[in-house]
This record gives C-alpha cells, sequence and structure tokens, in this order.
C-alpha cells in the first residue's frame, strides 16, 4: 500500500505539468493585459514597458512559462501584479481558510448523508423515503449563495445568534498561527473561547456550502443501499437470523459506502471551486474571493496559483478517497 | 407430528404485468430424518416454497392467498418477526445456489459466521457450549472457536487461519463449504438446500453432495433439496415431491415413485433425464406451452403438455390420490397409463 | 417468464414500444416527475409572454421610479420594489427568458463542442484518443466556476460571452459521454458494412454513428439544464457576466445583498426563482432517466 500511494503521488508529476501548461495556456489565451491594467490608465507607453520588463512578460511565452514551472517547484507561484505579493504566501493564508470550510461541510454532509440514505433505502417507497428524496432533490437545486442569504437573514439578522460573516472579529486577537485551520489552532492554544468563536463563524457558511453534498450523498447512498439490499448474500444473511439492524448497520452499510465513497472524493474538488459563492456571501477571507477579486482585475498569476492549488488538493483527495476504498474493499490490490 | 407441514399454500406474485398464481396449493409433509428431493422444471416455484418455509418472500411484492406452514405444529405464516428470527439460522438452515454470490464480499467469512452462531447462541445458549450467564466476550470466543470447528468439520484445511480471510481468496467448492458450515453451525433441525450445486464446477458437485450426505447422516438433519436433477434425488434423498406450475403433482419415497411413476410429469422428467447438452431447468423433448400464471386455467395445469390429456382434466383441478401408502399423484387418470 | 413463452417472442419495434409504454407508466407514476413538468412548462410560458404583460415593462427596460424605492410587497406592487424603485415582480418575470435561454445555449454550444470532441477521439482512438481525453480529463480537474468566471471576466461583459464561458467549462462532461458511445457504435456492423463500403471517416460520423448516439446527449442535455440555470446564476451573482440594467436573477439578488435585512424582498423573490427553475428542471430530469435508463429504476 505505501508502494502504491508513492506511486500515485508520483504520477501526480504529468498531470501536475499537464495542469500547469493548461492554465497557463489559457491565461495567455484570454485577451486582456494585465500590465497594462496593473500600470494604471496614467501610464505612459514607457512605464508599461519597464513594468513588464520587471514582471518578466515581455519575454517568449516558453521562456515566461519554464520560469512559471521551475517556480512552483521551488514554492515561487509568481507574485500578483497588483498588490505586489507572492502567490505563495497568499495562498498559505487563504487556502487554509478554505479547507477549513469545505472540511467543516464534508464531515457534515457525511455524517447526516449516510445514515439518511441507509433509512431513506430501507423505506423505499414510502413516506421517508419520499420525503428524504424530495427534500434531497430541492436541496440540491437550492442555489447556494441564496441558501448563505437566508441563512444570514434568519441567524445573523434577525435571531442574531451568529456572526454575519468572517472568519475571527477583527479587533480580537486569533489563536496563533499552526495549521491555519482557527478551530484546531485555538484548540492547540487551548483557548476555549476562542474555539467557540471560530466554530461560530464556522457554522453559517458550513452550513449553507453541506447541503448540497449532504443531499447528493444521501442519494448516492439510497441507491446503492438499494443495490446491496438486493444481493444474495443479504437473503443468507437474513435466511441465518441476523437481526434487521446488524444487517443493515453493518452488513449492507460497509458495502453501499464504498460506492458511495467515489461521490464523496469527486465532491471535495466540487465544492472547493464553488466556494467562491460562499465565500462571497460570508466574506470568508478564502481562495475564492480572493480568486474573485484577483479575476475581477485581472491579475492572472493568483488566478493560475488557486487553480492549481485547487486542482492538487482534489487529485489529493481522490487519492485519499481510493486508499479508503481499499480499506473497504479487501478485494482491491494495490499492485 | 411432522417436523414440517405445509397445507394448501396459495402464492400470488405481483409484477408489472398483474399479479400471478405462482404456487397453488402446495401440500408437503416432512418427517423428523426425512431427506426431500423437490424436483421440477425453472420457475415452477421450488425456491419461492423454501424461502416461504423461513418467510423469507418479501410482501409485497408477493401475498399468501392461504395455507398454512406448520413447523413442530406452530403456524409460521402467523408468527411474528422475532419468532421467525429465533427460528432461522438456529431451527432452520439455509443454503443457496451460488456461493460466490451469497458470501458478503467485504466481510471475512468468520465474521459472518460468528454472527450466525452469537445470534443462534443467544436464542439457545447450549450451541455455543455456555449457559445464559455467559459474557459477551466468552460467547465470541466460543462463537469463533464454533466457526474454525465447524469450517474443519466441511473440510476446510487449515481452518484456524483460513477464518480469517474474505471470500475471494476462496474458490468455488470452497466458498459453498463455508456456507454449508454457516448454515449448520446454529444445529438447526431442519435444513434447506436451493441447488445448493447447480452453480459448482461438475467435478466439484459430487464432492459437495458427499459432504451434505455426511453431515446430514451425522446430525441426524432433516433436509428439504431444492433440485434440477434426479439423479441426486435418486442418490440422496429419502423421498421426492415432484413441482409443475406451482404445484406438487406427485410426492412419496423414492423408490415407489421412480420405479412407478404416477404422474405424466414425472415420467417425462425422467425420459430426460439431463445430459450434457441440455441447458439447465430445460426439459427435453417435451412439446407444448406452459400455461400463464395470470390467467391460470381452472383445470390441470399441466393438460397443455399432456399427450394423455381428456376432457376431464380440464374440469378443475385434479386432488391428490394415493397410489400406494406415502405416495400421492395428482392426476386424474393416477395408476391408469 | 411463463407468459413469456405463452405470447412467444415479439418483434423488436413491439418490445421497443412496450419499453416506452412501461417508462411512461412509471413516469405517470411518479407525483415528483409531473410536479417538474409543471413547473418547467409553466416557467417557459412565462418565459414566452411574461416579458409582454408584466405590470411595468418600463422597469425592465431599466426605467426608475425614485419616488416608490424600497415599496413592500402589497397588491399593487406584488414582489414589493427595490432600491430604484423598480417593480421586482416584472424584473424576475423578465428575467425567466434569460435564465432560460442563457441556461439553454450553455448546454447546446458544450453539447456540440463536447461531442466533437469525443466523437473524434471515439473515432480514431489511439493517439488521437489520447491526447484529446488527457486534454479532457485535465480539464475535469480544473475548477470549472473559476474558469467560467475568469473567462467570461476576460472577455468582457455580457450574457453572449458568459454564456460561451460557462459553456467552456462544461464540455468535457459531453465529450467523455460521446466517446464512450461512439467507440461501442464503430464496431457496430452497420458502420463496418459502410466502411466496407469505403465511405470516409466524416461521413460516417455524421450519417452513420451520432444519429445513434443523439438519445443519451439529449438526455445529459436535459439533466444538465437545471445545473446550467444555477450557474449562470451564480456568476451573475458574483458580479461577472451581465450589467446591471439586464434583469438576471444572480444579479438581482446580489445587488439586493446590499439591503438586507430590511428591504428583503428584494432578495427574497430572485432567489425563489432561481430555486423553483433550477428544482423543476431537476425533477423532470430525474424523472426522464427514471424512464430511459430502467436500471437506475426503483
Ligand atoms: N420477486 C418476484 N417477482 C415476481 N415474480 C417472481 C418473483 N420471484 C419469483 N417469481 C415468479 O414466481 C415463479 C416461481 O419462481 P421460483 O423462483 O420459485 O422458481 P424455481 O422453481 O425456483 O425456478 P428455478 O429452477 O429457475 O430456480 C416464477 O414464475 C417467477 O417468475
Ligand atoms: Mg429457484
Amino acid at each position: 500500500m505505501l508502494i502504491y500511494t508513492v506511486r500515485r503521488l508520483l504520477l501526480l508529476i504529468p498531470v501536475l505539468v499537464g495542469l500547469s501548461l493548461l492554465v497557463f495556456t489559457i491565461s495567455h489565451l484570454l485577451p486582456g493585459d494585465p500590465v497594462k491594467l496593473a500600470a494604471g490608465p496614467q501610464a505612459t507607453q514607457a512605464e508599461i514597458q519597464s513594468l513588464a520588463r520587471e514582471l518578466g512578460t515581455d519575454r517568449p511565452l516558453p521562456a515566461q512559462y519554464w520560469s512559471y514551472a521551475t517556480g512552483l517547484v521551488k514554492g515561487d507561484w509568481g507574485q500578483s501584479v497588483l498588490t505586489r505579493r507572492p502567490v505563495w504566501d497568499d495562498l498559505k493564508i487563504y487556502l487554509p481558510a478554505t479547507l477549513e470550510l469545505v472540511i467543516a461541510a464534508m464531515v457534515l454532509a457525511v455524517a447526516i448523508g449516510l445514515p439518511a440514505g441507509l433509512v431513506s433505502a430501507v423505506y423505499a417507497n414510502r413516506w421517508p423515503d419520499y420525503l428524504s428524496r424530495t427534500l434531497s432533490l430541492a436541496a440540491i437545486s437550492m442555489p447556494r449563495f441564496f441558501l448563505g442569504l437566508l441563512l444570514q437573514l434568519a441567524f445573523a439578522m434577525w435571531l442574531l445568534w451568529l456572526p454575519l460573516g468572517g472568519r475571527f472579529p477583527i479587533i480580537d486577537e486569533p489563536p496563533p498561527f499552526v495549521t491555519g485551520f482557527l478551530t484546531i489552532d485555538a484548540l492547540v492554544a487551548g483557548d476555549l473561547g476562542a474555539f467557540a468563536t471560530a466554530l461560530k463563524h464556522l457554522a453559517l457558511p458550513a452550513a449553507a456550502m453541506c447541503l448540497s453534498p449532504l443531499a447528493t450523498i444521501t442519494r448516492m447512498m439510497r441507491a446503492s443501499t438499494l443495490e446491496v439490499l438486493q444481493q444474495d448474500y443479504v437473503l443468507t444473511e437474513r435466511a441465518l437470523g441476523l437481526s434487521q439492524r446488524l444487517i443493515l448497520f453493518k452488513y449492507v452499510f460497509k458495502n453501499a459506502l464504498s460506492a458511495t465513497l467515489t461521490v464523496i472524493g469527486l465532491y471535495v474538488g466540487w465544492l472547493l471551486g464553488g466556494t467562491v459563492l460562499v465565500e462571497t456571501v460570508f466574506d470568508w477571507p478564502g481562495i475564492g474571493l480572493y480568486a474573485t477579486k484577483a479575476i475581477v482585475t485581472q491579475d492572472f498569476m493568483p488566478v493560475m496559483g488557486v487553480t492549481l492549488a485547487i486542482g492538487v488538493v482534489f487529485i489529493l483527495s481522490n487519492l485519499v478517497v481510493d486508499l479508503a476504498y481499499g480499506l473497504l474493499n479487501p478485494r482491491v490490490r494495490y499492485e | 407430528m411432522a417436523l414440517l407441514e405445509i397445507r394448501n399454500l396459495h402464492l400470488a406474485m405481483r409484477s408489472f404485468e398483474g399479479e400471478a398464481h405462482v404456487l397453488n396449493g402446495i401440500d408437503l409433509k416432512v418427517d423428523t430424518g426425512e431427506i426431500w428431493g423437490v424436483v421440477g422444471e425453472t420457475g415452477c416455484g421450488k425456491s419461492l416454497t423454501g424461502l416461504s418455509i423461513s418467510r423469507l418472500v418479501p410482501t409485497p411484492p408477493a401475498r399468501y392467498l392461504a395455507g398454512e406452514i406448520l413447523f413442530e405444529g406452530r403456524d409460521l405464516l402467523a408468527a411474528s418477526e422475532a419468532e421467525m428470527r429465533a427460528l432461522r439460522g438456529r431451527r432452520i438452515g439455509m443454503i443457496f445456489q451460488d456461493p460466490t454470490t451469497n458470501l458478503n464480499p467485504v466481510f471475512r467469512i468468520g465474521d459472518q459466521m460468528v454472527d450466525v452462531a452469537l445470534h443462534a447462541g443467544h436464542a439457545d445458549p447450549a450451541v455455543l457450549g455456555l449457559d445464559r450467564r455467559a459474557s459477551g466476550r466468552a460467547r465470541r470466543k466460543a462463537a469463533r472457536a464454533l466457526a474454525v470447528r465447524m469450517l474443519e468439520r466441511v473440510g476446510i484445511p487449515d481452518a484456524a487461519r483460513r477464518v480469517d480471510d474474505y471470500p475471494h481468496q476462496f474458490s468455488g467448492g470452497m466458498r459453498q463449504r463455508v456456507l454449508i458450515a454457516m448454515a449448520l453451525i446454529g444445529k438447526p433441525d431442519l435444513l434447506i438446500a436451493d441447488e445448493p450445486t447447480t452453480a459448482l464446477d461438475v467435478s466439484v458437485q459430487a464432492q459437495i453432495l458427499r459432504l451434505i450426505h455426511d453431515l446430514v447422516v451425522e446430525d441426524g438433519l432433516t433436509v428439504v433439496m431444492i433440485t434440477h436433477n434426479l439423479g441426486v434425488v435418486a442418490q440422496l434423498c429419502t423421498h421426492v415431491a415432484v413441482m409443475y406450475a406451482g404445484n406438487i403433482v406427485e410426492a412419496g419415497p423414492v423408490r415407489p415413485v421412480f420405479k412407478n411413476p404416477g404422474h405424466p410429469y414425472t415420467r417425462a422428467l425422467m425420459a430426460a433425464v439431463p445430459t450434457a447438452g441440455t441447458k439447465r431447468g430445460e426439459l427435453a423433448g417435451l412439446p407444448g406451452i406452459v400455461p400463464s400464471l395470470f390467467k391460470p386455467p381452472p383445470g390441470c395445469r399441466f393438460a397443455t403438455r399432456c399427450a394423455h390429456a381428456t376432457a376431464a382434466c380440464d374440469l378443475g383441478a385434479p386432488a391428490m390420490r394415493e397410489l400406494s401408502p406415502g405416495h400421492s399423484v395428482a392426476c386424474v387418470l393416477a395408476g391408469e397409463i | 417468464m411463463s407468459a413469456a413463452v405463452e405470447t412467444g417472442p415479439r418483434n423488436a419495434l413491439s418490445s421497443r414500444w412496450q419499453n416506452w409504454r412501461r417508462g411512461a407508466y412509471r413516469f405517470r407514476q411518479s407525483t415528483l416527475s409531473i410536479v417538474g413538468l409543471v413547473i418547467v412548462a409553466l416557467l417557459i410560458a412565462v418565459a414566452l409572454v411574461g416579458p409582454y404583460v408584466v405590470p411595468h415593462p418600463e422597469h425592465v427596460a431599466g426605467g426608475v421610479s425614485t419616488a416608490m424605492r424600497f415599496r413592500p410587497p402589497s397588491a399593487q406592487f406584488w414582489f414589493g420594489t427595490n432600491e430604484l424603485g423598480q417593480d421586482v415582480f416584472s424584473l424576475v418575470v423578465a428575467g425567466s427568458r434569460i435564465s432560460l435561454l442563457a441556461g439553454l445555449a450553455v448546454v447546446v454550444i458544450a453539447a456540440i463542442f463536447g461531442t466533437l470532441i469525443g466523437a473524434v477521439a471515439g473515432y480514431f482512438g489511439r493517439w488521437v484518443d489520447e491526447a484529446l481525453m488527457r486534454f479532457t480529463d485535465l480539464m475535469l480537474t480544473l475548477p470549472s466556476l473559476i474558469l467560467a468566471m475568469a473567462i467570461a471576466a476576460a472577455l468582457g461583459p455580457g450574457i453572449g460571452n458568459m454564456v460561451f464561458a460557462i459553456a467552456m467549462s462544461w464540455w468535457p462532461g459531453f465529450a467523455r459521454l460521446v466517446r464512450g458511445e461512439v467507440m461501442a457504435k464503430k464496431e457496430e456492423v452497420f458502420v463496418q458494412a459502410a466502411r466496407a463500403l469505403g465511405a470516409g471517416a466524416p461521413r460516417i460520423l455524421m450519417r452513420h454513428i451520432l444519429p445513434n448516439v443523439i438519445s443519451p446527449i439529449i438526455v445529459k442535455m436535459s439533466l444538465d439544464m437545471g445545473f446550467a440555470i444555477l450557474t449562470v446564476a451564480s456568476l451573475g451573482f458574483v458580479g461577472i457576466g451581465v450589467k446591471p440594467p439586464t434583469p438576471e436573477w444572480g444579479s438581482l439578488l446580489s445587488l439586493a445583498r446590499g439591503y438586507m435585512p430590511d428591504y428583503w424582498w428584494t432578495a427574497i423573490f430572485p432567489g425563489m426563482a432561481i430555486f423553483l427553475a433550477v428544482f423543476g428542471f431537476n425533477l423532470l430530469g430525474d424523472g426522464l432517466r427514471d424512464v430511459l435508463d430502467p436500471k437506475a429504476r426503483r
């Protein structure tokens, strides 16, 4: 299994090369001259040229890609033409914020979705099933940004239970940086007050974000449970007297879970790409907001950085899912 | 009192096309120690009869129209689910056709066997050789030891190690042995085996049949064995029931039935003893069509294929008549042809 | 089954008809699919006639009436008025046409582009297939919303640009689907026969293969409609794509954010409209899939 993991990680290299090449190509195919924009509307031709030389954008494209790609390896992911900050430094701050949000949402979605799907399948075509199917479809159809607004309206504006947005109050000192996940950092620092504050800020955005993976996981789990319930071994287990509960929560669950796992992996990537919407609503300082700002100003380096980072996390999460699949399914061999 | 007695069992099955009357008054009396073979063409209702005994036919889509299934005199169709569960695995064991699909692929075989043993031990602690007050841990340990012993009994070499293997690590024949061990781990009185060798290689079939035979004799088990193979019945069974389109058309001790078959269908079956070329469940050389079970004819269901059919056959379902002690036939011409 | 034995073998046409009838039966059995069908039909009706019958067409065209800012919902203004005194109901109704058309355009362009790539990859196989599919897989790894945002922002504002940008991130799904179908069809007898008769690749693809893979493409298009509408609204919400006077649902919602919680109606109604449209298409798509893919039924 270790060898398999290492091989999968090595296979990442060509994918990353392809990804960076693709991102680089797309960003240069698009119209718009970021240097001109960065130099400002009053800039003279000479000023623009000197800025271009400074940023290296006057060189031929292959040379630019080469220095970009070698930079990536060394942790130099280019810099923003607007803020002049290295993209890598920004990502170190913003990526953990987004990951914290996505992971919180996925944990919620998995924790609720798996049992909900199982129950839905057991009651197939009776009212609990209809209810959960209708609700899941509604949840999938619910725009996350609209749901976020409704949650804000209810819990932050009318009930005043939770903060409106942000990750942590500006006036307070956040816990010292360890993982970049504020909840974990607060626990590491032993600061329960800060942990509660971080959790409160996390609650609404995570809820807004978890709804559609929750619904998809429920649907997937329902479908795969129904599939498993048809299997001969379930009949054998019933014929030999095992209780419905044991069959369902032990024997059926593990089989159905391995089919659902793939969806969970795909969703991590999908959520990462879609955090923009929730981050916009809740002013969550993650890569989504960061990318939006860069996109609007046509500042390509940060956009490329974010895209690559999401691609890497996506590929890694699929690797984790594949490994988990092997743990659940003894027939899978890592060779 | 018979160990198992099925009386006038009628079962209907709903599907997209409508409701089919798939079991049409099954009568079967099985005494302790008897080994019954149930034979008949594909789709005649053998499996549904077997599953009905453990009440494993899903309702809906199925519906019991009439009849009773008495196990030691108790009507199982009226029993609660908890009562049924206490019987399953403990008093009634079952083996199915395909060993590759009947073992849960993602659990170690020991896991599944231990759970069955624990269940049986819950119904009757003597199965595990413990008394009621034994701790959970002691039960688990005893269940595991029992699982290993059962694997040894069914001829799995190196059972103590293999108990922790997954199903895919066994060959087809070995898997069926595991399933047999699992069905017998609760020391049942009645074993229902639904075509236990059909899915196996021909070379393995004989071994598995011999194994079942030895275990049955050792433990004094009562067996209902569903099969297509009359040869199996002749070798293994004491009694035989012949089914056609939801009816038992002939039943009795093997010797008189085979020597002196009373029903034209039984004769046809015996004439068509499968050779290597015939497909499973196919009856060679018997023309005609099986009547639709959605609108069954009022008379004998075999009349459409029967060479001896007369007008009398369409009048009403023929009643069972006894030709010799224990050997009865449902045909108006019984004994005359 | 015994019933089949009695009726004897049916011919292919009547069995296909039978399947279709079974599907229609299942569809009618499912209340949810019917609800979806009704929502979608209403939506299309609103999109067709709505813009001509709204109470305040001048607001749809960008007119303002500052005297009537932020009126709550009432008999006169069913959905209230916004910060410019525009009738929210008129805007939302007019927005239905934009959302529907944009969603449809996204799906159609993505389907055409994806079919092209997928068909070429599937038909020619070998290194062509290898290269195109690697490319497609890479595209699938990219975060599609960010990609669409970046393309749309670079192309400049405008619905057409936005639709194109979304379609450019949407096609890989179609490419994969079509490639698989084409690879399967390529081996069939009638295609082999056409090739033996000397037909060229474009002709075989256009005449013999693509007509046979059109139905899965259409199914996927109908399944994708809801999410295409959602993506259009998402881009509108983050403020990339359409310019404000266009009554696009997502951008209406985004403008209304600033006036929460007091003027909640400016946000609730556009939001509900997005939700209903997406929900309707998803219900319908779910029902359709049940009909067309009996394996996934249950
Ligand atoms: N779940 C079901 N739904 C509808 N009809 C069913 C179902 N299960 C069985 N049937 C029908 O009931 C009849 C009897 O089925 P059964 O499985 O008992 O046959 P069988 O004698 O065991 O056949 P085989 O030799 O093929 O195993 C068949 O006509 C079958 O089509
Ligand atoms: Mg059977």
